[in-house]
Formats: C-alpha cells, sequence, structure tokens
C-alpha cells in the first residue's frame, strides 16, 4: 500500500444555477492576459449541449484520453513521429472560439449624427472588427437547441425515438455542467509530455504545468480528453488549471470554489493507494466506476492511518482526510459520480448528479403532471437515464439509478419530517429502496443544504516547518507556475 | 575578404550559436519554445510544416553524412546509379522543403492570425532559409555532381575549421553560388539563439524512458516525518 493524498472535490448538480460566477472569478485571477483571452480553466455548460470547446467529448475527434489496447492501455493519440510536425488531433482556435472585446471609446467619441453610437465588436487576437460567431457558453440554456443540444456527443447512446422524445416541448430538459481540471491519477496530459514540463505534485496531487520546460509540443491539449490543458498562443506555451495551489497553501478555497453562488462545491482530501492506479486505469470498462472507488482508502482504518504517517503524510493531512466531504459524498453515501470515467484518466472532481423533474407521466397519449405522488419515481426523470450514464459511469444505468434513487428518498425524507403530508408507507418504501437510513439522510441534507463554508472545504494546513521551502523556493519546487519566477512571461523569438 | 567570409563568419558563428543558446537556455528558458501557431491556423500548415520539416531533416543528415564520411560517399557514388539515387533523392527532398517553405511564408504573410505573432526575426528567418535552398537547388543542378565535390573538396575545408586551422584554399575557387550557399549556412548557425531555431536543439530524449507519469516531491517524503532525520532530509531533486 503505497497511501498518497489529493485534493478531490465534489459539485453538485441540483444546486449549480449556471451563474458563471466560477468561471469570472477564475478569469480574473488567472487568464486574464494576451494570448489566454479564450482559456476558460473554470467553464459551466449547458447540458445537453456540445459544449467548450465544441464537441470536446467525441475522442473520435480529438483523441484525448487513454484506451485500451490489447492487455494494457496507452494513450489514444500516441502517434509516434508522424504528427512531430503537425497534430491533426489539436482543437484550434475555432474550436474554442475567438475571443473579443468592445470598442467602448466609440460611444463617447463618436460624432454627431442621426444613430446611436455602438461599441462594436473587435477580435482579441487581431485587433480587427469582427462578428461574433461563438463564445465560450454560447449553448448557454439552449438545452432543446437543434444546433447545440442535438450535437451533444452523448445523444449517440440513445435511439434516434429516445432523442425525438427528449425535445418534445414538454420533455425538454436541461441542466448545468461546471468544469474544471479534474487533477488526475491517471493525468494523460503527464503522460504525454514530451518535455516532462507537467507533473503531479506528490504532497496534495495538483496537476502543474511547468512554463519554462514546456516547448510546445501541444501534446497536452490533445490527450487531455477534457480539453482542460490550453495553448497560449502569445507566450508559445501551454497552461492548466493549478487549482488555485497559493490559495490552498494559504488555507483559502480555490476561487471558484470560494465564489460559487450556488454553493455545489466541495473539496477535501482523499487518501488513496497509488499501487493500485494501473489496475483501476486498466480495469473493464463496467467495473470502472466501481475500482475507481476501490481506490479511495478509509481515513479512519488504523492501517490506513499508519501506512499514511510511514509516507511522511501530516497528521494534520489525515485529520482533512476525515473530516473531508468529498469522502463522504464519494464513499460513504456513494451519491457523487466522475465524470466520463472510460477516459481512465481517473478524475478526482465528482458530480452528484442532477435529480431534474420526474412529474411527467407519459405513459399513456396524454402528459399527465398531476400525478398522486409529490415527485414521481426517481426513475421516471425527465432526462434519459442512459443519458446519465453516458456522462457519469461510462453506460452503467443501474449505478445512475441507485444514486437517484438515494437522492430522491432524501427529499420524501426531509419532506416527511419538516412537512409530513406524504404517506409514511411510501417515505419508508422509497427509503428502504434507497437503502438510506434516517440517519444518514440526514447527513446528506444537512452537508447538501446547510453546510457552512469550513464544512465544505477541509483544506488540509500548510507546514509551519516546510513553509521556508514553499516561500523561498517556489522557484525550483514547485516548477515555475508564475510564481517565483522572475523572467517576464513574455514570449520568445 | 576571403578569410573574413570562410573563417571570420564561421567561427564567430559558431561561438555566437553556443554562448548565445546556452545563456539562452540558461537564463530565458520560458522563452525557450517553438512557438507552434498550428492554434492560430492549422490547415494551411497542416500541407506546409511536413514536407519542410521533413525535406529539412533528410538535407541535414545527408550534409552531416557526407562530412563524417567523405570517403564512403565517394565510394558510394562510384557507381553511375548510386550516384542518380542520392542526388535526385536530395534534390526531391530540397523541392519538399522549398514546396513546404513558400506554403509556410504565404500563410505566415496572409493570414491575419499569424501575422499577429510574426516577429521581425521570423522573416529573418525565412529570407535565410529561402537564399539556402535557392542556392542549394541551383548548385544541386549546374554544378553536377554536388554529392561527390562536397566530399572532395568542401569536406576539408570544415574539418579544417573544426580543428582549429582553417584551409580555405579549395572554397575560394568555387563558384559565387556555392560561396553563397557556404555564408549562408554560418549565419544560419549564427543566428539560432536569436530565432525560434533554438527549438531544434532540445530533444525529448528522457521521454523514451521516463515513466509515464511525473510525481515531484517537496521533500523526501519517507523520512520527512521522522524526527531524528528531519534536519538531514534532502530534498528531491526537481526539474
Ligand atoms: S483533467 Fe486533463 S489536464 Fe487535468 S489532470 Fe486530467 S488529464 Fe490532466
Ligand atoms: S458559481 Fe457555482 S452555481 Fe454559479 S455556475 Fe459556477 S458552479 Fe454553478
Amino acid at each position: 500500500m503505497d497511501v498518497r493524498s489529493q485534493i478531490s472535490m465534489v459539485f453538485h448538480l441540483d444546486k449549480c444555477i449556471g451563474c458563471h460566477t466560477c468561471s469570472i472569478a477564475c478569469k480574473n485571477i488567472w487568464t486574464d492576459r494576451k494570448g489566454a483571452e479564450y482559456m476558460w480553466w473554470n467553464n459551466v455548460e449547458t447540458k445537453p449541449g456540445t459544449g467548450y470547446p465544441t464537441k470536446w467529448e467525441s475522442q473520435k475527434i480529438y483523441k484525448g484520453g487513454w484506451e485500451k489496447k490489447g492487455m494494457t492501455i496507452d494513450l489514444k493519440a500516441a502517434g509516434g513521429l508522424k504528427n512531430l510536425f503537425h497534430n491533426p488531433n489539436m482543437p484550434v482556435l475555432d474550436d474554442y472560439y475567438e475571443p473579443w472585446t468592445y470598442k467602448y471609446d466609440n460611444l463617447f467619441n463618436a460624432p454627431e449624427g442621426d444613430d446611436q453610437p455602438i461599441a462594436r465588436t473587435v477580435s482579441l487576437i487581431t485587433g480587427k472588427d469582427m462578428d461574433v460567431k461563438a463564445g465560450p457558453n454560447w449553448d448557454d440554456d439552449l438545452g432543446g437547441s437543434p444546433e447545440y443540444a442535438r450535437k451533444d456527443v452523448n445523444m449517440d447512446v440513445l435511439t434516434p425515438a429516445e432523442q425525438q422524445a427528449m425535445f418534445q416541448l414538454e420533455r425538454m430538459v436541461m441542466f448545468y455542467l461546471p468544469r474544471i481540471c479534474n487533477h488526475c491519477l491517471n493525468p494523460a496530459c503527464v503522460a504525454a509530455c514530451p518535455s516532462g514540463a507537467i507533473y503531479k505534485r506528490g504532497e496534495d496531487g495538483v496537476v502543474l504545468l511547468n512554463q519554462k520546460k514546456c516547448r510546445a509540443w501541444r501534446m497536452c491539449v490533445t490527450a487531455c480528453p477534457y480539453k482542460k490543458t490550453y495553448y497560449n498562443w502569445s507566450t508559445g506555451k501551454s497552461e492548466k488549471c493549478i487549482l488555485c495551489y497559493p490559495r490552498l497553501e494559504t488555507g483559502q478555497a480555490p476561487a471558484c470554489m470560494h465564489t460559487c453562488v450556488g454553493r455545489i462545491r466541495y473539496l477535501g482530501v482523499m487518501l488513496y493507494d497509488a499501487d493500485k492506479i494501473y489496475e483501476v486505469a486498466n480495469c473493464d470498462e463496467k467495473d470502472l466506476v466501481k475500482t475507481q472507488l476501490g481506490i479511495y482508502l478509509d481515513p479512519h482504518d488504523p492501517d490506513v492511518i499508519k501506512a499514511a504517517k510511514e509516507n511522511g503524510i501530516a497528521d494534520s493531512t489525515i485529520q482533512a482526510a476525515q473530516d473531508s466531504p468529498v469522502y463522504k459524498f464519494v464513499k460513504e453515501w456513494e451519491i457523487a459520480l466522475p465524470l466520463h470515467p472510460e477516459y481512465r484518466t481517473i478524475p478526482n472532481l465528482f458530480y452528484v448528479p442532477p435529480l431534474l423533474p420526474t412529474m411527467a407521466d407519459t405513459s399513456g397519449d396524454v402528459y399527465e403532471t398531476n400525478t398522486d405522488s409529490l415527485w414521481g419515481k426517481a426513475e421516471d426523470t425527465r432526462i434519459p437515464i442512459k443519458y446519465l450514464a453516458s456522462l457519469f459511469t461510462a453506460g452503467d444505468t443501474e449505478k445512475i439509478k441507485v444514486v437517484l434513487r438515494k437522492l430522491m428518498a432524501v427529499r420524501h425524507h426531509r419532506r416527511d419530517v419538516t412537512v409530513g403530508d406524504i404517506a409514511k408507507a411510501e417515505v419508508k418504501n422509497i427509503m428502504d429502496a434507497s437503502e438510506l437510513n434516517a440517519e444518514t439522510a440526514d447527513a446528506i441534507f444537512r452537508l447538501t443544504s446547510l453546510a457552512s463554508f469550513k464544512q465544505r472545504f477541509v483544506i488540509p494546513e500548510a507546514h509551519r516547518e516546510e513553509a521556508m521551502e514553499m516561500y523561498e523556493d517556489t522557484g525550483d519546487v514547485k516548477g515555475n507556475q508564475g510564481f517565483g519566477f522572475i523572467e517576464k512571461p513574455e514570449r520568445g523569438l | 575578404m576571403n578569410n573574413f567570409f570562410f573563417i571570420g563568419i564561421p567561427y564567430a558563428a559558431f561561438i555566437i550559436m553556443l554562448v548565445g543558446t546556452i545563456f539562452r537556455y540558461t537564463n530565458y528558458s520560458f522563452k525557450y519554445s517553438s512557438l507552434s501557431s498550428q492554434f492560430l491556423e492549422g490547415r494551411v500548415l497542416h500541407r506546409g510544416s511536413r514536407p519542410f520539416h521533413w525535406g529539412v531533416i533528410a538535407l541535414f543528415f545527408g550534409h552531416l553524412i557526407g562530412f563524417l564520411f567523405p570517403s564512403a560517399v565517394i565510394a558510394w557514388n562510384g557507381e553511375p546509379v548510386r550516384l542518380l539515387i542520392i542526388e535526385v533523392s536530395a534534390l526531391a527532398f530540397a523541392l519538399a522543403f522549398l514546396y513546404g517553405l513558400v506554403i509556410l511564408i504565404i500563410r505566415r504573410i496572409t493570414n491575419e492570425r499569424v501575422q499577429v505573432v510574426t516577429s521581425k526575426m521570423d522573416i529573418y528567418v525565412y529570407v535565410v532559409l529561402v537564399a539556402q535552398v535557392i542556392t542549394g537547388i541551383w548548385i544541386a543542378y549546374s554544378y553536377r555532381w554536388g554529392s561527390t565535390w562536397y566530399a572532395s573538396s568542401m569536406v576539408p575545408y570544415l574539418r579544417s575549421i573544426f580543428l582549429l586551422s582553417p584551409e580555405i584554399g579549395a572554397v575560394v575557387v568555387l563558384p559565387l553560388m556555392v560561396k553563397i550557399h557556404i555564408v549562408t549556412a554560418f549565419v544560419f548557425i549564427g543566428m539560432i539563439p536569436f530565432t525560434r531555431y533554438v527549438h531544434f536543439l532540445v530533444y525529448p530524449i528522457r521521454f523514451a524512458w521516463r515513466p509515464m507519469q511525473v510525481v515531484i516531491w517537496n521533500w523526501d517524503r519517507k523520512i520527512i516525518r521522522n524526527s531524528a532525520k528531519g534536519t538531514k532530509t534532502v530534498k528531491s531533486r526537481n526539474n
């Protein structure tokens, strides 16, 4: 057992209101620079939809992530010398969007005329006038649109009839999917970098990209199946989400999480067994979620604690792992799932799937909303279970149903406690089916709805005895992330 | 004059190249990059970049082999068929290189987005490369057979440069085109530290055997908690 600690996250999709505050917070701190205008280390997309960059989930186009090759796994895009001078699978600017700003000046300085002056859009790349054709969230809220929703890559798992049904007016459905880098346990970006510029920090598992070692191979951009490494066209270096590590080291939550209006985000430590990484990444597709959960260790188990200490994990980190909200969602309650586990990078960002409206009954010809029960059955969710399964469980619908049942049970239980208008027998049935007891349901409810800042973000302390290290050698030790290198981050010749 | 072109420039070029690249590598590693512009324009790049790079690599190794094993090249060229093979393939690579280069130049000049990331140095790079390839093709066409006389009269000169006792007798009598080819080659070498040429000096050799995953620790984690050894803990080697 090789115990390591990993900062992991849970996003509770039922709570996301799609306000994009997270994206703006991140943009203001990290990517409001030349060459990085188009980057959204944190982005929020509408599902069903094509996302950002367009159709990033289609590994037929972008060849990201790992795939099984015989007995083992390899990078899907591992191309050898053939692609040395041109990387055909890399997304280009138009797959994201051309960033722009407005000529605000014109509003004040335009000569007097018959028309109101306007602020024309100008490209942030060429500085010339441009027409805006796409943006980072161009499909925002367009859950039923032919242009976006129907082209969602996950639609492929549905039959044409099912797809058709999904776009009937009465069944129209959408939810938000906020995404950041998953700080994976088996990161494809790291494995693909010829320069060895990308690495995982041993202490907390944050995946960083050393800008001084990057030579613009851009293999990471292709390799990351989530498209969470970006190429800075101006500096000629790649960049990625750094999980706000300077904030983490000083005990603050990452900016996207701190600002989250819907309070959907949780962050905490997970202890895991690094010896099992290969086994998990290499397992059968249907076992992916199960084996991934198996890699995370119980921080209360004395053996685990002992092994963790032997590996130099600080007591405070072990303590943080024990209090981790992520551990509760992912392991104890098993209601949070990884996004696209079939990419085999073992992502550390988990999602509580949305419990979308289930009120409609369409079994007959008539669309019936006034069912007897308040919420209907979890399985009758408006969005096809298959669709959710394609996102979160590599196609295992049963697993999604189990999670949805639990979420529904919590609702029934709390309704029973606070209002009490549902028949006791029914509540009991639903609770039994979900295999939750009242106590757990209450705990889920509390952490979901009432959790304080400190409960949502359990960040292990930085250590005084290592503080000098963090302070003094940021350049060498942290791999020059923009902290601690004096050289101006300017484009070379 | 000849001394300046065939002794002065070569030595200046090598010294500038060595000092400059090492200085840039150690002090300005952030500026070490191939500065790919595929992100801004991919389709035309695809057509130009591949013939360009494969062509230049083949030509580079062609010249290198001739330089290292001149007698082997002469022996090989002893038979007309083999001579023809070498000359034709060299010419083919040169044409591929030229074709790619032209596409890349047009792309850089006409594409608005690529213009934004074009520096003055990039233009100089193109000027030198164009001079190189045009003179090269000219030579191959008009002074046959280059692969043989390169081995017999150029290589001794180049050797003498490396051996620090330059003998320019053999080159001063060569035609003008050849002289231009030689001098621009040295200018090219001297330009390396100031241009995007630097990218061909760094090879990710370790990629071949390093483990897939890279994990970096601040401290040696196995002994960091051990108070007896704590103060002696060595930092792990990073970067
Ligand atoms: S999400 Fe992508 S960029 Fe982030 S660690 Fe995983 S593979 Fe790397
Ligand atoms: S800030 Fe929170 S609620 Fe708003 S879009 Fe981002 S994740 Fe969703």
